[in-house]
C-alpha cells in the first residue's frame, strides 16, 4: 500500500498568509453558495475564480494529480448513473423538450438533459479546487485552532488535531501489521468468499485496534497528568490574529454568496437557470 | 467532570477518527457487486460508538469520512459524510448496555444482539433516509438514483459493521480483566 496523499508546504503567498479561520469561513461560504445554485453562469464564474486562486497559491499540478484522477472517475460515474436512472430529468426541470436523437426506448438525448448534466458536472467540479486550496495551504495544527475560532468546542478541536497528528502513525501501523499477516499466509483476494474476506480483514483490524487502544491509554494519561480539560477555555499556540487581509477575503466570499442568493431568488426565481424559455 | 467527555473519550475520538480515515481511504475489500467496495471503516465507527458512546461514534465517522473525502476528492460530499456520522451515532445507543459489560471483559450474546440491532437501525436510517434525503435537498440529485445507491450502501455497510464490529468487540472484551477473576491458590 503506497501512501499517495496531499502534503502541506509552507510558501509565501497571499493565500498561505491568510489565517486558517478566514480560509475555513471562505471555504464554507463559497461551497454553500455553489450548493444553493444550479446557474451555469455563476458556477463558471466560481470555476474561473478558483483557478485564479490556484495560480496565486502556486499549487503545482503534480501535487493534485492523484486527486484529479479520483474526482474524474467519480464525476464520470455520477454522470452516467444520472443518465441511466433519469434520462429525461432535464425535461422535467426545464419544462421543454428539444430532442437531439434517440438511443434506445426511453433513452433520448435532449438539449435539456445535456444542459442539466453539464451544469451538474461543472457544479461539482467547481467545489473541488476550493477544498484543494484550503487543505494544501492550511497548516494542520492551525486548522484545529481555526475551528475553535468559529465556535466548535475546544475538546472536539483537540480531538481533531490528534486525528491529524496520528494519521501517519496509523498508516505505518497498518502497513506493518498487514505485512506481518501476509507473511503468515493471509490472503485477501477475490477468490475467498465474502464472509471469509471480512473475517480476514478482521485479522488485521484486531491487532491494529489493540495498538490504537494502547496508544489511547498512553496519550490520555499524559494529557490528564498535564491537567487537560480543567478550564472551559484554552488558547492556541498556532492561532494567527486576523488582519485586514482576512476581513477583506471573508467579505468578498460573503458578497459572492449574496450574489448567488440574489440570482436564485430575484433573477431566476428558482434554483435552476432556464435558457429554454 | 462529565464522564461522557473524559480525556479518554476525547483521545479515543481523535485516534478512532484517524483509524477510520486510514481504512476508509486505503482499505477497500472488493465485493460481489462489480465496481463497489466494502467499506471496512464502518466496523471501526460502530465499535467506537459502542465502547465510547454515541457522540464519540458520530465524530469518528463524521471527521474520518470528511477528511478522507478532503484528501481523495478535494471536497467532502456532505450528505454522505453526515449520514456516516448518523449511522455511528445511532449504533452508539447500545453504549449504556454494552460498554460497562465489555469493560468487565464480558461480551455475550445479549450484548452482541443489542449492538447488531442498533447498528442495523443506524445504518438503515443513515443510508435509506438521511443520505438520499440530504442528496435531494442539498444537491438536488434525481430521486431514483439516490435511493438505489442508498439501498446498496445499506446492505453492504450493515454486513460490514455488524460482522467486523462484533469481531472487534469480542476481541477487545477478551483483553479486559473482569471482577473477581483472581482465585486464591492453595
Amino acid at each position: 500500500m503506497k501512501i499517495k496523499t496531499f502534503s502541506y508546504s509552507q510558501l509565501d503567498t497571499f493565500i498561505h498568509k491568510l489565517s486558517g479561520l478566514s480560509k475555513l469561513v471562505c471555504f464554507l461560504l463559497l461551497t454553500t453558495s455553489i450548493m444553493l445554485t444550479y446557474d451555469i453562469r455563476y458556477i463558471i464564474g466560481i470555476l474561473i475564480f478558483s483557478y485564479i486562486m490556484f495560480i496565486i497559491a502556486k499549487i503545482q499540478f503534480k501535487q493534485i494529480k492523484m486527486m484529479l484522477y479520483y474526482v474524474g472517475a467519480f464525476l464520470l460515474f455520477n454522470f452516467i448513473i444520472t443518465y441511466l436512472f433519469e434520462p429525461e430529468y432535464g425535461v422535467k426541470i426545464y419544462g421543454t423538450k428539444h430532442i437531439l436523437f434517440t438511443l434506445i426506448g426511453r433513452y433520448t438525448v435532449t438539449q435539456e438533459q445535456l444542459f442539466y448534466q453539464i451544469t451538474k458536472f461543472l457544479k461539482y467540479l467547481s467545489v473541488i479546487p476550493l477544498g484543494i486550496i484550503f487543505i494544501l495551504t492550511t497548516n494542520p495544527s492551525e486548522f484545529a485552532s481555526s475551528l475553535n475560532g468559529i465556535g466548535v468546542p475546544y475538546k472536539i478541536c483537540t480531538s481533531l488535531s490528534l486525528t491529524l497528528r496520528y494519521f501517519p502513525d496509523v498508516v505505518n501501523d497498518y502497513n506493518t501489521i498487514s505485512l506481518a499477516q501476509q507473511a503468515r499466509g493471509i490472503e485477501m483476494s477475490k477468490k475467498a468468499k465474502l464472509i471469509d474476506r471480512i473475517k480476514r480483514i478482521g485479522s488485521i483490524l484486531v491487532p491494529l485496534l489493540m495498538t490504537t487502544m494502547d496508544r489511547i491509554e498512553v496519550i490520555s494519561n499524559g494529557m490528564d497528568l498535564r491537567g487537560f480539560g480543567k478550564h472551559n477555555k484554552r488558547t492556541w499556540y498556532s492561532r494567527k490574529p486576523l488582519n485586514i487581509r482576512d476581513y477583506l477575503s471573508m467579505l468578498i466570499c460573503l458578497l459572492l454568496l449574496l450574489i448567488s442568493l440574489y440570482i436564485r431568488f430575484k433573477i431566476n426565481h428558482s434554483i435552476y437557470y432556464n435558457p429554454f424559455i | 467532570m462529565n464522564s461522557k467527555f473524559s480525556t479518554k473519550s476525547i483521545v479515543a475520538t481523535g485516534l478512532g477518527a484517524a483509524l477510520f480515515w486510514v481504512l476508509f481511504t486505503y482499505v477497500k475489500v472488493p465485493s460481489p457487486v462489480p465496481e463497489t467496495n466494502l467499506q471496512v471503516a464502518y466496523g471501526i465507527s460502530a465499535f467506537f460508538a459502542a465502547v465510547f458512546g454515541p457522540v464519540a461514534g458520530f465524530l469518528v465517522a463524521f471527521v474520518g469520512h470528511a477528511l478522507s473525502d478532503f484528501i481523495s476528492y478535494g471536497s467532502p460530499w456532505w450528505s454522505w459524510v453526515v449520514a456516516s456520522g448518523i449511522s455511528a451515532l445511532v449504533a452508539g445507543f447500545c453504549f449504556s448496555k454494552v460498554a460497562p459489560r465489555v469493560e468487565e471483559g464480558i461480551c455475550g450474546t445479549s450484548e452482541l444482539v443489542s449492538f447488531a440491532l442498533w447498528t442495523v437501525i443506524g445504518t438503515a436510517l443513515a443510508w435509506l433516509l438521511v443520505a438520499p434525503v440530504l442528496d435531494i435537498v442539498m444537491y438536488s440529485e434525481p430521486v431514483s438514483t439516490v435511493f438505489a445507491q442508498g439501498l446498496m450502501a445499506f446492505v453492504m455497510d450493515a454486513i460490514v459493521s455488524v460482522v467486523l464490529g462484533g469481531i472487534l468487540l469480542k476481541a477487545y472484551a477478551a483483553t479486559k480483566t473482569g471482577k473477581g477473576t483472581l482465585s486464591k491458590e492453595n
